[in-house]
């Protein structure tokens, strides 16, 4: 798509806006409608929207396949880490209680990191799958 | 027939419509394009229901990604279907047998959207009263989803990662299996351009 100007400068515009509400999705799960899972997919279509308008030469640069494939990896361990964190603890498998002294405090930081993880995990996957799909036919 | 009835039944025969043409659609791009609209109208219906969360992923992953994903796979495959005209009658018998059975095990189900339904005062009546003071964020849906049932979503996550590394093996090339052939074998030398990197920091783990 190297002659749609048109496409490439409106791509470019609405990259930064798109990156930017996957982080409002994310971080405002607790509050409003949203988590790490819709924020994972909205963050890798920013680099998707990338991908097909600057071709996957250029997103591969910008998303290297070793950073995609350890992150999709690095999300469960930082999920499946809350959990024997808590074990350590004293606590049970995933019980957040025992991460702070007053309850709420510790749940909050528990939903906070556990999100995290699937974010992360959802947006390394979805890049890594459309970059293993588009890649394919060359 | 109030405003929200005539949205439902709006939204419902979009859904039965699409879902038709769908069927009827001969060239694979409209297939694709119709079923991203029949997500969103899906999306439409969770947002009618007031599960706006659930909506969001619909709209993300139905309408965004999977159709995304369709039209990459339509670029490597062919975009037209097999003709295909002649009926198979054992089969179209055994499909009407199936949603007949379907349709009468809905007959002693509860209302659509009825609050009396079980499903509704199984466990969610202590989500709604409770998790306020249990867990804390007014969003009862990331209390349920990351606190309540944190071993559930635990296990999705899992899911996503294990759908994301059978991709990458089936579709990931010969340069990802690269580091595990022994020198000289075939593909060893189709490493192609792009995925060199992760290649050489693996060949350079293995040596140590």
């Amino acid at each position: 798509m190297r002659h749609h100007s048109v496409l490439r400068a409106s791509a470019k515009i609405l990259i930064p806006p798109i990156l930017l509400f996957a982080l409002y999705v994310q971080f405002h799960g607790d509050f409003g409608p949203g988590g790490g899972f819709q924020a994972g997919v909205i963050f890798a279509v920013a680099f998707i929207l990338y991908a097909l308008v600057f071709g996957l030469e250029k997103a591969r640069r910008v998303a290297p396949p070793a950073v995609t494939h350890s992150l999709s990896a690095l999300g469960v361990m930082i999920y499946a880490g809350v959990g024997f964190e808590n074990v350590l603890s004293g606590g049970n498998f995933l019980e957040y209680n025992v991460m702070a002294h007053e309850h709420h405090t510790a749940q909050h930081l528990g939903i906070f990191l556990v999100e995290m993880g699937v974010g992360i995990t959802v947006c390394a996957v979805m890049i890594t799958i459309f970059f293993s799909f588009a890649g394919r036919g060359r | 027939m109030t405003f929200d009835q005539f949205i439902d039944i709006a939204l419902f025969a979009f859904l039965a419509a699409t879902a038709i043409a769908m069927l009827r659609a001969n060239s694979l791009f409209a297939a694709a394009m119709l079923s991203g609209i029949f997500s969103l109208l899906c999306a439409g219906l969770y947002t009618v229901m007031d599960a706006v969360d659930v909506a969001f992923t619909e709209a993300a992953v139905g309408a965004g990604i999977s159709t995304v994903l369709f039209l990459g796979t339509l670029a490597l495959t062919s975009s037209r279907a097999k003709a295909q005209r002649t009926i198979h009658w054992p089969a179209l018998f055994m499909v009407f047998v199936t949603g007949a059975v379907l349709i009468w095990s809905t007959l002693d189900m509860p209302l659509y959207g009825d609050p009396n339904a079980p499903i509704h005062h199984h466990v969610a009546d202590r989500y709604i009263e409770d998790s306020a003071e249990e867990v804390g964020p007014p969003n009862i849906v990331t209390s349920v989803l990351a606190s309540y049932r944190g071993f559930d979503t635990m296990g999705e996550t899992t899911v996503i990662f294990t759908a994301g590394m059978a991709v990458l093996l089936l579709l990931g090339g010969p340069a990802l299996m690269a580091p595990f052939r022994r020198k000289g074998e075939k593909g060893a030398e189709a490493t192609s351009e792009p995925a060199k990197a992760p290649s050489k920091t693996r060949s350079g783990k293995g040596d140590t």
